[in-house]
């Protein structure tokens, strides 16, 4: 088609129809070179699995392309309640203060994730410890590795070394779980400490990061410290075991961290704490990490894809977890996340045709 | 006020051109534009002090500013926020590092400008300018992975055994700690101190040396005497410099300082730092006191900046009016 702008043709609807061809032409060529964008932005454990979702889903659909901005879990909760991404991402379900700013939100649990405990002590080879025995550690009352607390569960003799602990010093979610299973265990933890991102810790060394904490633990002989599960599994670092609340040791593993979440009476809005869960084999240091999206989707197109996308997630999804050392959803609580997804509304109309 | 030291620059080199007729304008034209450019600092460091304390607002609702500094306590989950750890750290770190790098620094000045010969000079200063284009991560990741274990297997055993009796020098040595962030900020502060230092020493006029050595002083005698005595000012801004760059130092400091709230008189211990709390939990902070004592410790690192510098022009203007009154 040929349009022949300063041409001396006064004919107003030629002029009208060459505009409208050429608007459709931009319209479609916009479409083809720009697939849909859904943005989000939030936490970053569950990030590498997260890429790995967003780019085979973009295989599958072309059309539609998922930006994840991995930038913290309170900045993913600060990012959506402001409307600022699609969808957000969190380690930590909302708080109801939170939730107050944000009517509406709805959390998606995706995977879960498991905190474990890495040691360098070359003499102990298999560690297990009481959550007794770890919060004394890390309240800083145990201080050496042959104390009557460990030796209890640990037969033989054990190194008189000098017990160093290692923790995050940059705020973290990791630490939130991890914190939240040292209140349930310890009273006295929940008393002087609390939980949460950045408590006030009694005793040890802060260092950034997973890498940070793993950089203590290797360096230095006695020193014990916490790290996500997909992290030390990658690392091949020392593990301890852990006294759950049935009373047996568990190591982690995506099964027991799985089983964690078997165990749990699920509120409808997923907003759980599932640490010291009862349930055998469970991994008594396991988290969700949640999805965070509104109810009623303001943008069609958008609101359809993201629904479509999460269902994906739920289902097929899942089996790339594994692999990447995130423990995937009980069948179970698959089946709530769909109705979950089915409520999920377009100006008051179902998102997904399921 | 701003356009006064702007227009004093500007003047007296065109003086003799001035009665050429069309100058005037662009005279001015120039001055306008080199007044707001010297305002845009003003303006942009007025901006950043306007935004922190926006930031902070929240937290100066509940907290006293004296609570705020001179408490030891900084528990965000249970909204208790003090200072001092933070501020503690940060100027011992700094003056660690400045108390080691300085007089290394103005050595190797000294020793380029008045004793190597001329061929020698890139030989030195080569490294040096690779020294100061490292970035601060892999200082720290060096730091780490070298500085730390060689301070906790041979430096801090030694130190303490020989100067075990002084406070700075006991307690176990885990490496990580305030010892460790000092001298690794000394490192990094090197080759700042060195180039400016090496740069002022070169502005000494080459009589004022040989002034001396003609009086039948020694070498020595003609650095201390007429070398040393017109630079003084130059070095100290050298010093300020560095001292600037401690002062802020966020990452390396972050990796190696231990991050443990906690005031010890022994280098040995693990500390925190300013920068370094504002870099760990900022990402994470969640409320507007959190984040607001986040930003006032923005305002802090801000003070002690302005504290220190100042105290560095007291002490250039106390040694120019020093025994070396020879200009």
């Amino acid at each position: 088609m040929k349009l022949n702008w300063n041409a001396g043709t006064k004919s107003a609807t030629r002029r009208a129809a060459a505009l409208a061809c050429a608007a459709t032409l931009i319209a479609a060529g916009a479409a083809l070179a720009a697939p849909l964008l859904i943005n989000g932005a939030g936490a970053t454990f569950p990030a590498p699995l997260y890429s790995k979702w967003f780019s085979d889903y973009n295989k599958k659909f072309p059309d539609i392309q998922i930006n994840y901005q991995a930038i913290g879990s309170g900045g993913g909760i600060k990012q959506i309640t402001e409307k600022t991404v699609d969808f957000g991402a969190s380690d930590a379900p909302m708080s109801d203060e939170e939730l107050a700013k944000a009517p509406g939100m709805l959390h998606i649990p995706t995977v879960m994730g498991a905190v474990v405990i890495i040691y360098n002590e070359p003499s102990l080879q298999n560690l297990k410890l009481s959550p007794e025995a770890l919060a004394g550690i890390f309240l800083g009352k145990i201080t050496s590795w042959n104390d009557p607390a460990i030796a209890k569960d640990n037969p033989g003799a054990l190194p008189a070394t000098a017990i160093t602990v290692a923790h995050r010093s940059d705020g973290s979610g990791t630490t939130a779980v991890f914190t939240d299973y040292l209140s349930k265990v310890s009273p006295e933890w929940k008393a002087q400490v609390g939980q949460g991102k950045s408590p006030n810790w009694p005793a040890g060394l802060g260092a950034k990061g997973n890498d940070g904490v793993t950089g203590l633990v290797k360096s230095a002989r006695g020193t014990i410290g916490y790290v996500e599960l997909a992290y030390a599994n990658q690392n091949k670092l020392t593990i301890a075991a852990l006294k759950n609340r049935e009373g047996e040791f568990v190591k982690p593993s995506i099964e027991s961290t799985s089983a964690a979440a078997a165990g749990v009476e699920i509120p409808a809005d997923y907003r759980v704490s599932i640490t010291n869960a009862p349930g055998k084999g469970a991994w008594p240091i396991a988290a969700f990490t949640y999805v965070l999206v509104r109810q009623e989707q303001s943008d069609a197109a958008k609101g359809k894809a993201l629904a479509e996308f999460l269902w994906w997630a739920a289902h097929d999804g899942q089996s790339l977890a594994a692999p990447l050392d995130y423990a995937p959803l009980p069948k179970p609580l698959v089946a709530k996340v769909e109705k979950t997804l089915r409520s999920l509304t377009l100006q008051g109309k179902p998102a997904l045709a399921r | 006020m701003i356009a006064d030291p702007v227009v004093q620059t500007a003047q007296p080199a065109p003086r003799e051109l001035s009665h050429a007729p069309g100058r005037r304008s662009s005279d001015r034209l120039w001055s306008a534009t080199l007044t707001t450019l010297g305002g845009a600092v003003l303006v942009v460091a007025g901006v950043i002090l306007f935004s922190l304390g926006h930031v902070s607002a929240p937290l100066w609702r509940t907290v006293h500013v004296f609570d705020f500094l001179f408490g030891s306590v900084w528990d965000p989950e249970r909204e208790k926020f003090g200072a001092l750890t933070y501020i503690y750290g940060t100027v011992v770190t700094s003056t660690v590092a400045l108390l080691l790098a300085a007089p290394v620094s103005i050595g190797i000045a000294l020793f380029l400008t008045e004793m190597a010969p001329s061929q020698l000079r890139p030989l030195v200063s080569f490294p040096l300018e690779l020294l100061a284009g490292i970035p601060s991560v892999v200082y720290g990741l060096w730091g780490l992975f070298v500085l730390v274990p060689l301070l906790r297997e041979r430096i801090e055993p030694l130190l303490g055994r020989a100067l075990g009796f002084l406070p700075f020098f006991q307690g176990p040595p885990i490496g990580l700690g305030f010892l460790a962030a000092g001298m690794l900020l000394a490192i990094m502060i090197l080759p700042t101190m060195t180039s400016i230092s090496i740069e002022v020493l070169k502005t000494v006029p080459g009589a004022q040396r040989e002034a001396a050595l003609a009086l039948g002083a020694t070498p020595w005698e003609a650095i201390r005497m007429a070398v040393l005595p017109y630079a003084r000012a130059g070095i100290l801004g050298a010093v300020i410099l560095g001292l600037g760059r401690a002062l802020g130092e966020t990452m390396a400091v972050t990796m190696v300082i231990g991050n443990t709230p906690r005031i010890s008189a022994s280098l040995f211990a693990p500390g925190y730092s300013l920068p370094s709390v504002i870099a760990n939990e900022f990402a994470e902070a969640s409320g507007a006191m959190h984040t607001g004592a986040l930003a006032a410790l923005g305002l802090v690192l801000f003070g002690v900046t302005l504290i220190f510098n100042s105290l560095a022009r007291l002490l250039v203007r106390a040694a120019e009016r020093g025994p070396g009154r020879r200009r």
